[in-house]
């Protein structure tokens, strides 16, 4: 679309007219984590703003949204839920091969980056024929779609960093391709949205991105989704167990055997306490073996995955919220815990950390530390009240009103510049 | 004729090092953190006295021997006193320096620097007999005005306070006390018979102490003689213009580089030049004016932030569980006739410990942040319930309890 002078001089106060051409991977219901609750509650917000986004998913999955339009990359596609299985953002690229062989379909791309690269394909077939402003995409997975899209287009680049190879791998065993695939977008891109600053750190130190091309727009939480639940785990509240809660993906960037370490030490000091485990992920069974090994696979319980109404209400039900992770680059469960009336302990490496002040907070590897601060609110109801009135009123604020907000002014930057440069 | 009443308070706590659960049983050593950290109380010390206290104090000295007219008062809390006695003889040796020039009283206040006169009156004697004692010692004099803790104050504290002997205390002149009243004259505290109360004038104070270097101040910079302009102002329509704030306003609050100190070597020279205008300590004020009419002042106020009510120390959870618990120890405590037991108990009373707590980040947030020595409240309550967990095991009667069990 063409701004005019008026336009610019008098710049309207939200993201009408705005056409977005969005790029993502998942969406609820068929998300495994935070990448998809993320993209659906920014796509929401911007859409009360006023933006049109045209959200892109790689595979026809059977969502429906009534804020935007939804376009499938494979209009064909066939047993979408089996195929969403292992389309999971999260899974490094040697595991894909792996679950592939498990499953051995036909109609899927043979590796994951295979996948990616047949959703740039089918992304320029898009680009040439919607119309849009603006191209957004949100990781990796959808990073090689954007580029695309905009080479047939000429329109700016977005990127929307989640989560970086660094992220994911903890540092441990970074996917090439996957790190030249993020180099290639962040390069690419005309402005990259980062998730934290520490996500922007990360972004500057091992991609070599100019930090002035960078925007860190935090996620937020739309908390008037949620409400009081009936009483889940009601057996062991009858006991009068105390209960901390462990929720997200069993796997090395969320640091569960820090959790289990710390359990070990409060226990000991403070016996009358039941740990729960609500997710699943590739470290499961090595976590259930490091609980046996530590003596205290009575006081440790795996739930599996839990959504919706399942896992608020295991929120609801626990007296501490811990999210211990090695590097988070923002994480979002902690404002879930907290507007589920739940204070919470979170991780110094987060991107949350640099939003919450009414958190209690440690250094993922200082399980000492961590023991002694969930003994504490375990002890001290008055700790425990503090920590959740006052972190349940900052939640409230953190809002995805507020990140959609800081893209549309981004938007409006990047078409300004892009006008004056006409 | 305005007279100028300075009054300085001098104050640093024992700050509770970073405390583990794990701790309780094997440490009872909880003040004596000797990291690079805030919580070092030698380091804080050293460096508030290099930076404050002693160019503060050499400043003060010279003011006195160029204007034999200056005069200023002092309020030094116990613990205060103790830690400079440990680590900074040379800045105690200067203040009694300036205690023999005849020109600075010293004030009377709780040793321990503490809210005990909310929870416990006894103890509260206690502790003020115990900072006379320590006042008298070191420089010889015997305080005649009280000031409390935080300029806590209200009726019931006055009329303890005129029970116990003295002729005046301090207060803050807040507006929701004074109303259409002015702080610059001396009033009497609703029932007592003979006690003045000195109110601070929180506009000029507060000019100095908060607005000196603030360049959005309308009247930044601020120089001596347009603040003796603003004093001379008061002529007329008061007696006393009392300048109340924290010592360490000189060169800690607003650094040496914002030319405070320079301010201050000039402002008693512009003072006096107006002939109507001269310096009283509290005492001086009190013989020399009378009081102008009673002040009811029911709820307690103090000097601390926006509220000038006790919400820094006492507004949430965690402060009132943790100031309760601390004196449901009383009894024991002082039962024990332990004396490291009883000092340790009572060095936890001093109110920046629950100052440290206080969650009223929202409004205020700021200068609870940057008075916090601790990276959250939760923080300061954590170390502070486990040191406690563990004073509490060294209480003969209750060795065999856990400590935890509260």
């Amino acid at each position: 679309m063409v701004y005019s002078r008026k336009h610019l001089m008098f710049p309207i106060s939200n993201g009408m007219n705005i056409r977005v051409l969005m790029f993502g991977w998942e969406f609820p219901p068929y998300n495994s984590g935070g990448l998809g609750t993320a993209c659906y509650g920014l796509s929401k917000a911007l859409a009360q703003e006023n933006v049109q986004i045209m959200f892109v998913l790689p595979k026809k999955f059977n969502v429906k949204s009534q804020h935007l339009k939804i376009l499938f990359a494979d209009e064909h596609a066939v047993k979408f839920q089996e195929i969403n299985s292992l389309l999971y953002p999260y899974v490094t690229s040697e595991e894909y091969v792996l679950d592939r062989e498990r499953i051995k379909g036909d109609i899927y791309g043979r590796t994951l980056l295979e996948e990616v690269e047949r959703y740039a394909r089918a992304a320029r077939r898009i680009a040439k024929k919607e119309k849009f402003d603006i191209i957004h995409a949100h990781d990796w997975l959808s990073f090689l779609a954007g580029i695309e899209a905009k080479k047939v287009s000429g329109k700016p680049l977005i990127v929307h960093v989640h989560a970086t190879e660094f992220d994911r791998t903890g540092g441990q065993g970074v996917n090439q391709n996957v790190y030249e695939i993020e180099r290639r977008g962040l390069n690419f891109a005309d402005k990259i949205i980062a998730v934290s600053n520490l996500t922007k750190q990360k972004i500057v130190y091992h991609y070599g991105i100019d930090p002035n091309k960078i925007e860190v727009v935090h996620n937020g939480i739309d908390g008037s989704e949620y409400r009081k639940l009936s009483d889940r785990l009601g057996n062991l509240k009858r006991e009068n167990k105390k209960i901390v809660l462990y929720a997200g993906r069993i796997t090395i960037q969320k640091g569960p055997e820090y959790f289990i370490r710390a359990a070990r030490q409060v226990v000991d000091h403070y016996p009358n306490v039941v740990f729960v485990v609500a997710g699943s992920g590739d470290m499961e069974h090595q976590i259930m073996m490091e609980a046996a090994f530590l003596g205290i696979s009575d006081k440790v319980i795996f739930t599996g995955f839990l959504r919706g109404d399942d896992l608020n209400a295991v929120y609801q039900a626990a007296d501490l919220y811990v999210m211990p992770s090695v590097s988070e680059p923002f994480g979002i469960t902690p404002l879930e815990a907290l507007v589920n009336d739940t204070p919470v302990l979170i991780s110094k490496q987060s991107g949350i950390s640099e939003v919450l002040t009414h958190a209690l907070k440690t250094d993922f590897w200082d399980t000492e530390d961590m023991a002694n601060k969930i003994i504490s609110v375990l002890a001290h109801g008055s700790l425990k009240e503090t920590l959740r009135d006052n972190g349940k009123y900052e939640a409230s604020k953190v809002t995805w009103r507020e990140s959609a907000r800081k893209c549309v002014n981004l938007y409006r930057q990047i078409l300004s510049e892009r006008q004056v440069a006409v | 004729m305005p007279s100028v009443c300075f009054y300085f308070q001098v104050h640093q706590p024992y700050r509770i090092k970073h405390y583990r659960v794990f701790d309780i049983g094997h440490d009872s050593a909880y003040f004596n953190d000797n990291s690079e950290n805030d919580l070092n109380n030698r380091r804080i010390l050293e460096k508030v006295a290099r930076k404050s206290y002693l160019p503060a104090n050499r400043t003060i000295l010279e003011l006195i021997k160029k204007h034999p007219k200056f005069k200023v008062s002092y309020s030094l809390s116990g613990v205060l006193l103790e830690q400079l006695e440990k680590f900074s003889p040379e800045t105690l040796q200067s203040f009694q320096d300036l205690a023999k020039t005849g020109n600075v009283e010293f004030l009377s206040e709780t040793y321990y620097h503490s809210l005990s006169f909310l929870y416990s009156p006894e103890e509260f004697r206690t502790q003020v007999k115990l900072h006379r004692k320590k006042i008298k010692e070191l420089f010889g004099q015997e305080p005649k005005v009280f000031r409390n803790t935080e300029l806590i104050y209200n009726n019931s504290l006055a009329v303890e306070i005129e029970k116990m002997g003295y002729k005046g205390i301090l207060a803050e002149g807040a507006d929701h006390i004074l109303g259409w009243r002015s702080p610059n004259f001396l009033y009497r505290p609703k029932g007592t018979s003979k006690l003045s109360v000195l109110l601070k004038n929180y506009r000029l104070s507060d000019d100095i102490a908060f607005r000196f270097s603030s360049r959005d101040w309308k009247e930044y910079p601020l120089t001596a003689p347009k603040f003796s302009q603003w004093v001379s102002q008061v002529n007329g329509n008061g007696n006393l213009v009392n300048l109340f704030m924290d010592y360490e306003t000189f060169g800690e609050h607003q650094w040496e580089d914002t030319g405070i100190f320079e301010f201050l070597r000039h402002l008693p020279g512009e003072i006096l030049k107006h002939p109507d205008n001269d310096f009283v300590t509290p005492s001086e004020a009190i013989d020399r004016y009378s009081p102008v009419s009673e002040l009811d002042v029911h709820n307690f106020v103090s000097w601390a932030d926006i509220e000038r009510d006790l919400s820094a120390w006492l507004s949430n959870p965690i402060q009132n569980d943790a100031i309760r618990k601390l004196y449901d120890l009383e009894k024991i405590v002082l039962g024990s006739k332990d004396r490291k037991l009883i000092e340790d108990w009572r060095k936890m009373q001093t109110s920046d410990h629950f100052y440290y707590m206080c969650t009223k980040w929202f409004a205020d947030g700021d200068v609870h942040k940057y008075f916090n020595p601790y990276s959250s409240p939760y923080e300061a309550f954590i170390s502070f319930m486990n040191a406690l967990g563990d004073l509490r095991l060294r209480i003969p009667s209750e060795k065999n309890e856990k400590a935890l069990t509260t």
